[in-house]
């Protein structure tokens, strides 16, 4: 019984993938020009991905059991200037999982007492310059796409994190952290 | 295997023999999240590889260079931004079909725009940010994340175009 609802929730997980694969073999059968060249393409692009991929994961595993968050937000409040600015860049880029697992962590962040325009170049860094996959961006990219974009990216979180705490009143990032006090985890 | 390749392998062993010397047990526990999160993407991942292959085999490059292509310009930029705003896909998955489509015939700014809007601008999450941040903050990071994506594609086009 077990081990049936394992078998389902797999092919469950996998079903679009699969269906891919019955659309490919049908591709194949019915026009084998186009079903040879798409599993050749797609063969190459797997055995390429597939060779970059696990040092990828094995980085974020790594970020994930030694950064210590606790500490991190400790030193990101008012007055903790541009170490707190680099330490908020350093923590969202050392982060691991899409953008909306990173607005949970926001609200840890406002609620125990970071500058909220650190929250905001956190969020940033989060989105968009997280170590590994700019690991993997220079390898599925190549480095000077990753380095150039990365370089203006710097600038781009900065400006954004500092126009989207002026847009803002001090009574409406005051509000924003009361809201955030509020909720427990 | 390239030099990035090697370069990434080489840093990661050496982290991962450094974790390992300092605490076994932690290590252990990064491997297994490694393995998880992996195993977690593989079947988006898995699904993307086919859907290049289908796409490439169909589509002629010419065809992908017509509609995101280097000289498809501003609209394809658009184009571009407005796929990447709405589409929720992580990076892993982005990448590999942003480097296929680039060998294909699409221009390095509107895949670059495209690289930038997927990873800045949420519209899909968008009222997940606004219970975080407000309306006015989360419409005004994405906006501005929004517009600074051209400027990315701007300085691509310029140091690789």
């Amino acid at each position: 019984m077990k081990k049936d609802s394992f078998f389902l929730g797999l092919l469950k997980r996998y079903r679009v993938f699969l269906l891919l694969v019955v659309v490919n073999v049908f591709v194949l059968v019915a026009f084998p020009v186009v079903g040879l060249k798409s599993l050749s393409l797609t063969g190459a692009n797997a055995l390429e991905m597939l060779s970059i991929l696990p040092p990828v994961f094995i980085l974020l595993g790594l970020l994930d059991v030694w950064v210590k968050r606790d500490t991190m937000i400790r030193l990101m409040g008012e007055g903790s200037g541009l170490r707190g600015i680099l330490l908020a860049f350093l923590l969202g880029s050392a982060a691991a999982g899409p953008l909306y697992a990173a607005f949970p962590v926001a609200v840890v962040l406002l609620r125990k007492g970071s500058r909220f325009s650190n929250v905001l170049v956190f969020i940033g860094a989060w989105s968009t310059t997280k170590i590994p996959l700019l690991m993997f961006e220079a390898s599925a990219m190549g480095w000077p796409f990753m380095l150039t974009r990365f370089a203006i990216d710097l600038v781009g979180i900065a400006l954004i994190a500092w126009i989207t705490g002026k847009v803002l009143s001090k009574a409406e990032i005051r509000t924003l952290r009361e809201k955030a006090e509020a909720t427990e985890d | 295997m390239d030099l990035s390749t090697i370069v990434l392998y080489a840093v990661t062993a050496a982290l991962l023999v450094l974790s390992a010397v300092k605490d076994r047990k932690k290590t252990l526990q990064a491997l297994k999240k490694a393995w998880k999160s992996f195993e977690n993407i593989l079947p988006q991942f898995l699904t993307i590889l086919v859907f290049i292959g289908l796409m490439l085999a169909v589509l002629t490059p010419e065809q992908i260079s017509v509609v995101l292509g280097a000289r498809s310009g501003w609209l394809g930029m658009v184009l571009a931004s407005l796929l990447g705003s709405v589409t929720l896909i992580p990076g892993f998955i982005a990448f590999p079909l942003a480097s296929a489509l680039l060998k294909n015939g699409a221009g390095f700014m509107q895949i670059a725009v495209f690289v930038s809007t997927l990873m800045m601008v949420g519209i899909v999450t968008l009222p997940l940010e606004i219970r975080t941040f407000g309306r006015k903050a989360a419409l005004t990071r994405n906006l501005l994340a929004y517009v600074f994506s051209f400027g990315v594609a701007l300085v691509i086009g310029v140091v690789l175009g």
